[in-house]
């Protein structure tokens, strides 16, 4: 049973950043950087609790969140494709306006600088502990099925197949007929749809949105990425592996082994000690970041 | 072509994408306005008037500048060797604790001048420390400084609530206690106008850094050097220079004048260290570099204006939230760094159908 709640309990800090760490895989697989994650989540979480709040419907909010999701993916993929714009500075400027632009929509929306009134979420009240709620929520499936999915769909399609090529060598996939551009802007716009699901299931979870409610997890889901040497699978094994050092962290919290700032910095080392290639070196897809 | 003719060229293809980002920025701030049911006309006026309009609001705009300065510098120095530097705010906030920690080692009777110049010196080798890291693991492992940099904010962070939280901090809150020797005079000492603001004389230490920078990167063979390696890495290599050794010095200057940011507010403003007190001011420094086109004297300028806005925000949220210029932030930095590309295609299209 403690083995059982351990995994569960895993299972529900992973799923959002599953739901990221698919998002960037797809568009940095691409060669589209991708630091744009914690901004899609915070978006989608924040279009599910509008959705959910005036419709009353959960279903209705996943839908409005997955949409604010695909929106800013428009605005990455424009600015960034189109634009030629820096991919990096695009993803810091995109994560600092959908936090101020959250937050602007809260209080004119709620009045409030905080958090909405509670909506119709997933699973009822006290969801956590609720092995029923748990397995109603259709996030949960979805999450657990996002990765598998997109193993299949860069590993197996065509459509993955051209993904690879444009980011790998833009120019000669160009020269063998894929429509590079095309192919960019459909995988940053799965990267918005994907990752907004995360903060999407964050906040029909918690039935509400709080200011930065993601809290940094784009950036966890993009460790695993890297760590998981830009494979689907083996990001989304990355992200199982950083939620149950949490799960870990927060089970051992009353016994004060270690510090849990010690524990939530775990990724993040593990991520560097991947890209210094000390043990299997990382390496990201050869046209990464590059416009042309 | 003229050196006159292309130095006016140059000036517009770096002068014209900002612009045009502000003007984009002002149409949104309208339309945030107008869904607040408020007159654009009024608000600006407010913006401007509790900013540039008396001497608290200009104090306060110019002690939010200082620290955007440094990390705005932080990061255009490193892009001006080619690395993209996005651990400001981690090496601003080490560079804050290092100067506090030798603020409180000293005894109060440290003369000014020792105590301030300790604690700054510490605030740079702190901020430098942190730049020194992935400078290293680049020209070591060629390890992707944008990756290393993000991911040890968090770890330099993590790292700081623990030390401060376990270890030095005042029962019930998140800051130090206050410091025993370093604390600058603030600017109202001089200037009464300026009472209750903080802008302090980390002002003039920092203006100092500008000038120095400037010098160097234009001036001096380690500049010439750190621009070459910049702007096309593989001839500097070929003409001798050590590009590793670039890289990592690079790092290591960038994130010691980060570091630097830090005296504004442990030594200029509260006499502590408080956890989160960068609060942002690292990755603005991005946008200040951008918006800056990497020059010392647009940083200043781009900081300038990055602080008004900041400060503007708390001038106007009594009729429009102040999160609007957050959303304004993001908006400017969005259209800055989609038009750079796009104006220079434009202009060198004009040049060529002349």
């Amino acid at each position: 049973m403690g083995t059982l709640l351990f995994l569960g309990q895993t299972l529900r800090i992973a799923i959002p950043y599953l739901f990221a760490a698919a998002g960037g895989a797809i568009a940095e697989r691409a060669g589209i950087v991708s630091l744009t994650l914690e901004g899609f989540m915070l978006g989608g979480a924040f279009g599910a609790v509008i959705g959910s709040f005036y419709t009353e419907s959960a279903w209705m909010g996943m839908l409005c969140g997955a949409l604010v999701g695909l929106l800013l993916g428009a605005v990455h993929a424009v600015a960034s494709i189109r634009y030629r714009a820096d991919q990096i500075v695009v993803g810091v400027a995109l994560n600092l306006f959908v936090v101020g632009a959250t937050r602007f929509f809260l209080q004119l929306a709620f009045d409030s600088s905080s958090n909405s009134p509670r909506v119709a979420g997933f699973g009822g009240e006290g969801a956590s502990g609720n092995a029923g709620a748990f397995l109603a929520n259709p996030l949960i499936w979805l999450g657990i099925a996002v990765i598998p999915a997109l193993a299949w769909l860069v590993g197996r399609t065509t459509f993955g197949l051209r993904v690879r090529a444009v980011g790998e060598h833009p120019v000669a996939a160009q020269s063998v007929g894929v429509p590079v551009t095309r192919v960019r802007y459909a995988a940053v716009l799965l990267s918005g749809l994907f990752a907004s699901l995360g903060g999407v299931y964050l906040a029909l979870d918690q039935h509400q949105f709080t200011d930065s409610m993601t809290a940094g997890r784009g950036f966890i889901a993009l460790a695993a990425v890297i760590f998981g040497r830009w494979d689907p699978k083996r990001a989304g094994i990355a992200c199982l592996l950083f939620a149950a050092a949490e799960t870990l962290q927060i089970r051992l919290q009353a016994a004060q082994l270690i510090p849990s700032q010690f524990v939530a910095m775990i990724p993040y080392l593990l991520t560097i000690v991947a890209v210094a290639g000390v043990v299997g070196r990382s390496t990201p897809p050869a046209a990464l970041g590059k416009a042309e | 072509m003229s050196s006159r003719a292309s130095w006016r060229e140059t000036f517009a293809e770096e002068a014209i994408a900002p612009l045009v980002a502000l003007g984009i920025a002002l149409v949104v701030g309208d339309l945030l306005i107008l869904a607040y049911g408020q007159a654009p006309g009024d608000v600006w006026r407010t913006l401007v008037e509790g900013t540039w309009g008396n001497a608290y609001g200009f104090g306060q705009v110019l002690y939010k500048a200082t620290t955007l300065t440094c990390t705005g510098l932080a990061v255009a120095l490193s892009l001006r060797a080619g690395l993209f530097n996005i651990g400001a705010e981690g090496q601003l906030a080490m560079g804050g604790l290092a100067a506090a920690l030798v603020g409180l080692a000293l005894p109060a009777s440290t003369p000014l001048a020792i105590a301030a110049a300790l604690a700054t010196f510490a605030a740079l080798v702190g901020g430098g420390a942190v730049g020194a890291v992935p400078g290293w693991l680049k020209s070591r492992f060629g390890a992707h400084e944008v990756i290393v940099t993000i991911m040890l904010n968090f770890i330099v962070l993590a790292l700081l609530n623990w030390f401060v939280s376990a270890r030095l901090h005042v029962p019930e809150t998140l800051h130090t206690p206050s410091i025993r020797a370093g604390a600058l005079p603030r600017i109202a000492e001089w200037f009464s106008a300026f009472h209750g603001s903080a802008a302090n004389a980390s002002l003039f230490l920092v203006a100092v850094a500008v000038a120095v920078v400037s010098w160097a990167l234009f001036r001096t063979r380690a500049g010439y050097e750190l621009r070459a390696v910049g702007l096309q890495p593989d001839a500097a290599e070929y003409a001798g220079v050590k590009v590793g050794r670039v890289w990592t010095r690079a790092m290591i200057v960038g994130g010691a004048l980060a570091g630097l940011g830090g005296i504004n507010f442990v030594l200029g403003y509260k006499g502590y260290y408080e956890d989160g007190f960068s609060g942002g001011a690292g990755f603005l420094g991005i946008a200040v570099a951008l918006v800056g086109r990497n020059h010392p004297v647009g940083v200043v300028l781009a900081a300038l204006f990055f602080a008004t806005l900041s400060q503007g925000g708390l001038a106007i949220n009594a009729t429009v939230p102040k999160q609007m210029v957050e959303v304004l932030q993001g908006v400017v930095i969005l259209a800055v760094a989609a038009s750079v590309p796009e104006v220079r295609r434009i202009l060198r299209q004009s040049v060529r159908g002349r």
